[in-house]
């Protein structure tokens, strides 16, 4: 099977800033991944047993499915066409009208239902994303930047993955660049999206949000085994280490790309102090990363004392403190 | 992280290689390919084996004559009565209703079939926990 045409694949940390990045990239516009995740203020933290996944309590290290993508576009001038449908066979029509114009399509689908993922990875959740760029008889040409190569995926699999329902159902959902300035300003946006992550990590009220959300976590996790039983609390600490690292992040729950970010910005920006930010983003990483190795010795049963809690919670108290005083400096600096 | 502490600890992704971001010798942040990392695989085996006891769990009682295979398959796909439900467009009652042995039995083709299509199976395979005759 040959490739029908060329498409600027690049293996990336995130499948919604991967495919945004690929999208811009094949009209032009070439841009880090880091930067589209800066620019679309991607970070964010979020625990709660309010809303459940799989009757497990919902955590997020990054904002809701699609977010990144509106609020990086919107704040370089770039407008995006965002198409959904009722019907199955309306979706298939409109994917392959433009596929045969020789555009390439974002698309949002459920990962259970695409036969390449690796059977250990096919969990019922709808909010991924991918890039279509061509159409043969073998079926579909995608770019999933989470994967090192392009794929080509049956017609019939990837339909089922566009359609399938429940929460963040994508009905259909495809998306592609209708007009991209000539000269986008990129400066502003970097501007904008660290503004915005220090509003998203420090300003929210009531919510248990941002670094309010950390504390709180780092608060309650201590009592889990006495209020949950022993299973229960490893299921949710498993849970919490996943999000954090399986589905997709570059690391330490988007630390790392985030890290990252600060160090192009810094000399985007010319603001040298972004640069001791990044440096600091990376050490906080690395403690969230010694947070989830904590969390596998509690799953795996290695440790089964009390004291393994508590470091998680010291973990997360000590994590809340220095993002806390991160985004208040970065805040300043920009 | 730096460049070469990113674990290559061959885990979940069979064969396949994930993308992290990590400092270079030189401080610059690069992307590398990594094969996986122990602590994935551990929190990956945790959730799966939940999923794997569950299924067990519906299959004895599939067996039993307590569950349709309907409850079978739902499970098989990481479904709940919520999700079989939004997939076929019935309510939930009546999907949980369709999970007793007695009344799935009496099913007509057609809500089969709808059943079958929303879990990527044929009415065949449906009727049937895999493995058994008939």
């Amino acid at each position: 099977m040959s490739v029908p045409r060329a498409f600027p694949h690049r293996h990336s940390g995130h499948c919604e800033t991967g495919t945004l990045g690929a999208l811009l990239r094949d009209r032009g516009l070439d841009l880090s991944e880091p930067l589209w995740f800066g620019m679309g203020s991607g970070l964010f933290f979020l625990h709660t047993g309010l809303l459940k996944v799989g009757g497990l309590p919902v955590t997020a290290y990054r904002v809701a499915p699609l977010a990144i993508v509106r609020s990086a576009a919107r704040r370089l001038g770039i407008r995006m066409r965002y198409e959904r449908f009722r019907d199955a066979g309306a979706a298939t029509r409109r994917l392959e009208e433009l596929l045969s114009q020789g555009l390439a399509v974002g698309l949002q689908a459920c990962v259970y239902w695409l036969p390449y993922f690796p059977s250990t990875m096919r969990f019922q959740f709808n909010g991924h994303n991918l890039v279509a760029f061509a159409r043969d008889d073998g079926g579909y040409w995608l770019s999933d930047t989470v994967f090192e190569e392009v794929v080509c995926c049956p017609p019939e699999a990837l339909e089922r993955a566009r359609f399938a329902r429940g929460a963040f159902a994508p009905r259909g959902l495809l998306y592609y660049p209708e007009s991209i300035p000539t000269d986008p300003d990129i400066e502003g946006a970097i501007r904008a999206g660290i503004r915005s992550t220090c509003r998203q990590m420090l300003d929210i009220p009531l919510l248990p949000v941002g670094v309010r959300g950390i504390r709180a976590l780092g608060r309650d996790i201590r009592r889990w085994p006495a209020r949950f039983g022993a299973d229960r609390a490893r299921a949710q600490v498993a849970q919490i280490v996943r999000m954090q690292e399986e589905i997709g992040t570059g690391g330490a729950g988007f630390r790392f790309l985030f890290a990252a970010f600060l160090a192009e910005a810094a000399t985007r920006l010319a603001v040298p102090g972004l640069q001791d930010l990044s440096r600091e983003t990376t050490a906080i990483g690395d403690e969230w990363r010694r947070l989830a190795l904590v969390g596998a010795h509690i799953c795996k049963g290695a440790r089964t004392d009390a004291s393994a809690y508590e470091e998680l919670a010291m973990l997360l108290t000590g994590l809340a403190e220095r993002e806390e005083r991160l985004f208040r400096e970065l805040r300043a600096a920009i | 992280m730096k460049a070469d502490e990113v674990p290559q600890d061959d885990s979940v992704l069979e064969g396949r290689l994930r993308a992290c971001y990590a400092l270079d010798a030189q401080g610059h942040y690069v992307v590398v390919a990594s094969r996986g990392w122990e602590v994935e695989r551990i929190v990956n085996e945790h959730a799966r084996d939940a999923l794997r006891e569950g299924l067990e769990a519906v299959r004895l009682r599939v067996v039993a004559g307590k569950a349709s295979a309907l409850a079978y398959h739902m499970t098989a796909r990481q479904m709940d009565c919520r999700l079989l439900a939004a997939n076929t467009g019935l309510s939930r009652f009546r999907v949980r209703r369709h999970l007793r042995p007695g009344v799935f039995a009496r099913l007509s083709q057609a809500m089969l079939e709808r059943y079958a299509h929303a879990l990527g199976l044929s009415v065949a395979e449906l009727r049937r926990l895999p493995g058994a005759d008939g």
